[in-house]
């Protein structure tokens, strides 16, 4: 059986190859029900990182993804975004807030972060805030460490916009995930 | 059409240990402040995980040709670097997108932050996309990268590489990567190549010499196969609500 190629860095030219003009619209901006997720990718001095890219993968307002392996069907929803880093560590992304899969989950969007010194991705999970029930119930919520479950949470940020930093390394650093 | 998700969900086996490097690696100086100092939590798969965007585009026309994405052809030594994208049960993965970017024949990258002193070509970009054939094949035209200088230790160079990204067909699968190039007398200095802990699988990122793929009087080609993770040997069991 072929073994699998290793990871490597993105590198610091990564918007060479990954800049896409609608990399950041898994909804247009006018879409009905659009929201704003955003923060900022900071290390381990709490600098920004202006060599990063973000991206999110997600279920549509239904909780379904366009994809074979969900037996619902899909609805055409793109679910992907990618976003590179502002020189000011800054991402942003247009989508809907996702739906309940129905599987005990809460509503999530998994994220990938790339960068200049990460030799492979790291992941994590956008949870968010106005689903406490949900989120209490959540089966992987319920693996992470009371003090750090927060990291996973955006903050409201006003109407339809949530804030999701993402904190590389040291205080406050965001929970990252296995896959 | 049902209306209830699947629960049941065959996840993606994990790398063997030694195949993707440790992203606190030292000898990569960019890896001090920004590699995670908390162990990851395991996230066991479930419909997010095996799910992940089937995109084809945004790949135009001169996409898989970069020696022709301006007026004048690019310096450099032709090539054609080609191969299949599989999964580790052996599968071809196809349609799916591959990005690639790379520094021009003489090192450097059309960027605007790389300023070393190596003459930018207007005749290269260096950034392409391609999407599988329904076997997995891929191929694009471009010109051999030049290694070139970085600031990571003294009188460090990186060996001649070009940038893959690669979505494969869910979440679990996305993977990116430098493809390097046989007999590379940089190999044995260079902390990115040498993170890979497995030597077997740090031979893997090395494309190998085609003669029978190369184009008389026009261009030399490497092949450069793409292993993406494969599936569970047994379903996931689900608890659910
Ligand atoms: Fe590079």
């Amino acid at each position: 059986m072929p073994e699998l190629t290793p990871s490597q860095t993105v590198g610091p030219y990564l918007a060479l190859g990954l800049t896409w003009p609608d990399g950041h619209l898994v909804v247009p901006e006018d879409a009905p029900g659009a929201i704003v997720v955003h923060g900022v990718v900071t290390d381990g001095a709490g600098e920004p990182v202006p060599d990063a890219v973000v991206e999110t993968w997600q279920a549509d307002a239904d909780g379904r993804f366009d994809h074979p392996e969900d037996p619902r069907g899909g609805s055409g929803f793109r679910g992907f975004g990618r976003c590179l880093t502002a020189p000011d560590g800054s991402w942003r992304v247009v989508s809907v807030k996702p739906g309940a899969i129905g599987d005990g989950q809460a509503p999530h969007i998994d994220v990938s972060v790339l960068a200049r010194g990460l030799l492979d991705r790291v992941v994590t999970r956008i949870y968010f805030p106005d689903e406490q029930a949900a989120n209490a119930a959540d089966p992987l919520l319920a693996t992470v460490p009371q003090e750090r479950r927060s990291t996973l949470l955006a903050v409201p940020d006003g109407p339809g916009r949530f804030r999701f930093d993402i904190r590389l390394q040291g205080e406050g650093e965001t929970v990252f995930l296995a896959v | 059409m049902t209306t209830s998700p699947p629960t049941h969900v065959r996840g993606y086996a994990p790398a063997p240990a030694g195949t993707h490097p440790n992203l606190d690696w030292p000898a990569y100086r960019s890896t001090e402040l920004r590699a995670p100092k908390h162990r990851p939590i395991l996230l066991p798969h479930r419909l997010t995980e095996v799910t992940g965007p089937l995109l084809t585009g945004p790949a135009g026309p001169a996409d898989n040709d970069l020696t022709r994405q301006h007026a004048g052809e690019p310096q450099g030594q032709r090539i054609i670097v080609f191969g299949r994208v599989l999964d580790s049960d052996g599968r071809p993965v196809p349609d799916t997108l591959v990005e690639v970017w790379q520094a021009n024949a003489a090192g450097r990258y059309a960027h605007q932050n790389d300023n070393w002193p190596a003459p930018l070509d207007p005749n290269f970009t260096g950034s392409g996309r391609v999407v599988t054939d329904s076997l997995g094949n891929y191929s694009f035209t471009t010109i051999k990268p030049g290694a070139y200088p970085w600031r990571n230790h003294h009188n460090a160079w990186r060996p001649a590489h070009i940038h893959f990204s690669l979505f494969g067909r869910a979440f679990t699968q996305r993977l990116v990567t430098q493809m390097y190039f046989p007999d590379d007398p940089l190999f044995p200095y260079d902390p990115i190549f040498n993170s890979v802990p497995d030597e077997a699988a740090r031979k893997r990122m090395i494309a190998t010499f085609d003669l029978d793929a190369t184009k008389p009087e026009w261009a030399l080609a490497y092949r450069f196969d793409i292993v993406l993770r494969g599936r569970e040997q047994t379903p996931f069991e689900e608890p659910h609500a």
